[in-house]
Formats: C-alpha cells, structure tokens, sequence
C-alpha cells in the first residue's frame, strides 16, 4: 500500500522540521488523543448517557408532558402491571417477533440460494432482493398501504387476475389480515440485508471444506448439514439477535400501515409507548414503559453474547 | 456487490472432466430454466411495488385514483406531482428540510466518525476502553426508548423543533457503528505512512489528513452512505422532535397525506410522494453499492 501513497508533504524542508513532534509517535501524546475523541465523548455524555439517566428519573415520577414532575416511587410500574394495553402491546409484539423470525429465515434461505449461485444473471437477482431494503419504512409502508387497498390496491387486482380470489379481500380489516400484510411487508422490506449477511456468511466458509467432503463422497445434503450450518452459526447469531430486537421496536409499520388497528388488535410496545408519551401526556408511565423494555432487551443481548462466546471457545 | 462477493462457496476450482451423455446435458438445461424461472419470478415480485408506484405517480389524476387501477397509465401526467407542490408547505419544502437533515448528519457523522476512529486507533489515554464500550452499548439500548428523554435534553439546549437538534441525534445513532469502522480502517494504516510525514514535518492534523485518510476514504464513503440512508428514511424521530410543519422532513409529509383526508385520499399522489422519497435512496445505492457491501463486512460482520 506504501508504494500508491505519494509523499504528500516533500516540500517541507529539514529546516522547518519541529523536533518536538518527530521524536514522539503519535501514541505516546495522551491529551492529543482525548482531543480526538471529545467530539465522541460529548456526544455520548449528552446525547446517550445523560438521557438514559433522565429516563430512569423520569420512570419514577409524575411527568405530565407540560408540567413540572412530581416523584412518586414506583407507581408507575405499578401501573403497568394493570394497563391492559401494555400488556396486550406485550403478547402482541412477541407473537409478531416470532412469526417474523422464521419466516424471514425461511424466506431468506432460498433467496440465499439463489444469491449464491454461479449462473449468469445472479447479480441482477441479488439487487433486485436487496433494493427494497433502502427504501424507507414510512414510504414503503405508505406504498403497501395504497398497494392492500380493497377498491384502488394492485394486491387484490393480481389475485383477481390469476383467478385467486372473485371479489376484493379488506387486507386491514380483521387483526389477523393486518398481521398478515405487515408480515408481508416487512419481509419484502427486511429481507435483502438478512440476504447480504448470510451470503457474505456462507462465502466466507472456506473451500477446501467442500473439496475435502466432495473427495470423501459426502451428498449435498450432507454437506449442508455438517459444513454450511456449523460454519454459520455465528452469522444466524447474529441475525436472530438483529431480528428479534428489530421486531421487538417495531412501530413505523404499524403507526403507518394499521396504526394500531383494527380495533387496537396490532399495537406493539413502541406504538403503545408511543400513544402514552404523545397522546395521553404521561411521561413517568411510557418512561416505565420504556425501562421494562429496555431492560429486557439488554438481557437479551447479554444473553445471546454468552451464547456466542460460548459457541466461539467450547 | 461484485468487489467482496463472488460466489465460490460451492466453486471446484478442479473438476474432473467427463464425457456427458445427451440426457446428462437435457437435465443440466432444465435445471438452469427452472433456477432462472423461479429467480425471475421472485425478482419481479421484489420490483413490482417499487415500478408500480413509479407508474402510477405518472397517471392523470382520474386515472390514479380510478377502481381497478389500470395495468399502464393511458397517459402520461405530472399532475401528481403538481398536487405535492401544492400540499400543506409544498413539496420544495419537505424536500429541502430532508436534504439539510441529511446533509448535516452525514457531515457530522463523518468528522466526528473519523476524528473519533483515529483517536482510539492512534493514540492512548486514561479512560479509552470506557468511552469505546460506552459508544458502542448505544446499540443494546433501543432507539426508541430513548427518544423521550432526549426530547427533554433537546429542549434544554434550545434544539427542540430544530433540524440540528434532530440531526445530533441521527449522528449519535450512527456512532457504533461509524466509530467501530474507521478505528477499524485506522488500525489497517501502517503508522509508519504518518510518522514518516510527521518527521517531515507535518502536525499531527496534517499527517492525518494528507495521509491515511486518503486510504481510509472507503471507511469514510460507507459512514456517509449510512448515515445518508438513515437519515433520509428516519420517521419517528422527526415525528416526535419537530412540531412546526414548515420543519417536516419527506417520510412525516408522506404519512401526513395519508392521514390529512380521511376519506378522500388522493392516492396518485401519494405514490407521487413515495417516489420522491424513495428515487434518491435507491440511485445512491445503486451508485455506491461496493462501499454498503464491504462496510457491512468489514464493521457489522467482523464484530
């Protein structure tokens, strides 16, 4: 790499050399790197560490959005133990992040197939999955909103013309319908980046291994079994950790495609922490709100990182 | 994609050859058809929503909003279009807001990611371990939860209802990962290069800049292009830090619209809005596609 880089400062002549700053490397000056790194560590004080700190404050008090708080211990737990709609946001977003996880595996395998493949045309495939993963949610959520409509939605206009259906289908209309379309959406969405992760995955397994079970007579599916698997499962570590914890914070979908309905039968916990914050004003019970779930997903990440490393050093 | 991902996995760099038999060479063919029939299929299954919106933003105003839709427009309109500008602040202003979002997440991204990487790659100092595990538990603490009480300290620094404010915020999210990655591309940069121009006489700033950014500079395109993308894409934060409408960005006018008439919902140009929003994104991913792929491998992967 040395030999493409062009001396960029020739013209500074031994003259002008400082001597204070060519016998000491880089590394041995401590005030110089913590000036590097200010504009990181503002950012962090500010904008993460001491947030969190308010969020925990706040869990504990009375914050109505325009008043001043008023502490009042753990009432606000309290509350959420009887806030029907948490608890349903609760079993909802993990019914959600079930059904989501395994299908986007599911799917992704056989896109991952595909992806990996040697034939010509394989590229074109592979953008085409991962395209809709740039889009944002709010606009691809707008689009499948327009898209699921019953009079005016493509949706119901493929099925009716590959005779699927005869009349139009309200794909927003029952919770389960709901459920469904999100799902679809989200899977059309997300899909391409678990495609990405797992194809650079699968690559980077080394070769040799195939060879080795190629010459020992080893079937396709064994190879599967006993190679491609183990050699990824750092990568679907990964994956179900991004999966999970993105299903969890789901709300963008659900604010714009059903918000929350019908009948509030697909608020998730964001969505309901959402509404508590910006629509009925409390701050001190979303904030509680908030805790439990970030409590949870840290546990979820201790616990899958335990896992990882467990698997890494056996 | 093509510069990191090359599809080997299953590649025999030696196979025997053998003579193959007409039937051999008939099953191998509807193998390959049957590969790119399925492939194709789901291909434009992937596309369809995205070509159709763009279609359907050029039909006339009948036409898009017309039961069924029609499979191509009989004509082609702008009038979609025209009715964005004429939406609540107007379209010009959305897009404006969305472009200076963007604009200043991606800068401050990038000097603080880079500035940022360079001191944990370079230097030691007391507290370094702490401050590089701090930034990158931001990414176990959920987004969303963390929204409400940054909407008090935005408040406090008189940022609330700001752009700025908002884009601090985006760049604090990209911090894990952009800091994780050019550390990471720092780290790959023979310290020699610098002490070189350092001897030379360079300042530290110097040697920084004329010298391994110049290496690092794909590191530097795949923070911008993340924090391009976030940025652009972000709605709830938009949604719950700014309460002026003249300040919204594209994804909060979008679902606005939808929201604005209930029950008579112009839906051309909606999907008129969708492309607006959604063009951008995809060309500048198409454009810089190598440096998304090896950035995800080299920062998300290899943590």
């Amino acid at each position: 790499m040395s030999v493409t880089v062009t001396h960029p400062v020739t013209d500074a002549a031994p003259t002008r050399r400082r001597p204070r700053r060519s016998r000491s490397s880089p590394g041995r000056r401590p005030l110089t790197g913590l000036l590097f790194v200010a504009p990181t560590g503002v950012i962090v004080a500010g904008l993460f560490l001491v947030p969190l700190a308010i969020l925990v404050y706040m869990s504990f008090t009375d914050w109505p959005l325009l008043a001043s708080p008023t502490p009042d211990g753990v009432d606000n737990y309290r509350h959420l133990a009887h806030d029907d709609q948490f608890l349903g946001a609760i079993g909802f977003t993990l019914l959600y992040t079930v059904i989501t996880t395994v299908v986007l595996f599911a799917v992704a395998f056989v896109l991952v197939a595909i992806s990996n493949s040697r034939r010509r045309g394989t590229r074109f495939y592979r953008t085409a999955f991962f395209l809709p993963y740039v889009v944002g949610t709010a606009a691809a959520s707008t689009m499948w909103w327009v898209d699921s409509s019953d009079s005016l939605g493509v949706f119901n206009r493929i099925l009716e013309a590959v005779g699927l259906i005869h009349k139009p289908v309200g794909f927003l209309e029952t919770p389960g319908k709901a459920l469904f379309t999100v799902i679809t959406l989200v899977v059309w969405k997300f899909i391409g980046f678990q495609v990405l992760v797992l194809l650079v995955g699968v690559q980077s397994i080394p070769t040799e291994l195939y060879e080795a079970a190629r010459v020992d007579g080893a079937s396709t599916l064994q190879r599967l079994r006993y190679i491609t698997v183990p050699g990824l499962k750092p990568t679907l570590a990964l994956l179900t950790v991004l999966s999970v914890t993105g299903s969890l914070l789901a709300f963008d979908q659900f604010f714009v495609l059903t918000h929350g309905g019908p009948d509030n039968s697909t608020v998730t916990v964001v969505l309901a922490l959402y509404n508590k914050a910006f629509q009925s004003f409390r701050l001190g019970d979303a904030a509680a709100e908030a805790v439990v779930l970030l409590v949870a997903l840290i546990l979820l990440n201790v616990i899958q990182l335990r896992l990882l490393r467990h698997r890494e050093n056996p | 994609m093509t510069a990191t991902i090359t599809p080997t996995a299953e590649a025999p760099p030696v196979r025997p050859r053998r003579r193959r038999g007409a039937g051999e060479t008939a099953a191998r063919a509807a193998r390959g058809g049957l590969f790119h029939i399925t492939s194709s299929v789901l291909a434009v299954a992937f596309l369809f929503p995205l070509v159709w919106a763009l279609l359907n933003s050029f039909k006339s105003k009948d036409e898009a909003n017309q039961q069924p839709p029609t499979w191509f427009p009989h004509s082609l309109s702008i009038a979609n279009y025209r009715s964005l500008a004429g939406f609540d602040q107007g379209i010009g202003t959305y897009l404006l807001n969305s472009i200076l979002l963007s604009a200043l997440t991606v800068l401050l991204s990038v000097v603080v990611c880079v500035l940022g990487g360079y001191g944990f790659a370079r230097f030691t100092f007391r507290g370094k371990t702490l401050l590089f595990g701090t930034t990158l538990g931001i990414l176990m603490v959920p987004y969303a939860t963390i929204l409400l009480p940054l909407y008090i300290v935005l408040g406090h620094l008189g940022l609330q209802n700001s752009l700025i404010g908002l884009a601090l915020v985006l760049v604090m999210f990209q911090l894990p990962f952009g800091i994780y990655l050019m550390r990471n591309s720092f780290d790959a940069v023979p310290r020699e290069l610098e002490e070189a121009a350092l001897v030379d006489g360079a300042s530290t700033v110097g040697a920084l800049r004329h010298v391994s950014l110049r290496i690092v500079m794909p590191g530097v395109v795949t923070v911008a292009l993340f924090s391009f993308l976030t940025s652009w894409n972000e709605y709830l934060a938009p949604l719950i830090f700014l309460n002026d409408g003249s300040k919204y960005t594209l994804p909060v006018m979008l679902v606005n619209i939808r929201y604005a008439s209930y029950n008579i919902i112009d839906f051309g140009a909606l999907q008129a809005g969708v492309v607006v929003a959604m063009l951008p994104c995809l060309v500048v991913y198409l454009a810089l596609q190598r440096f998304y792929v090896n950035g995800l491998v080299a920062g998300a992967l290899r943590g």
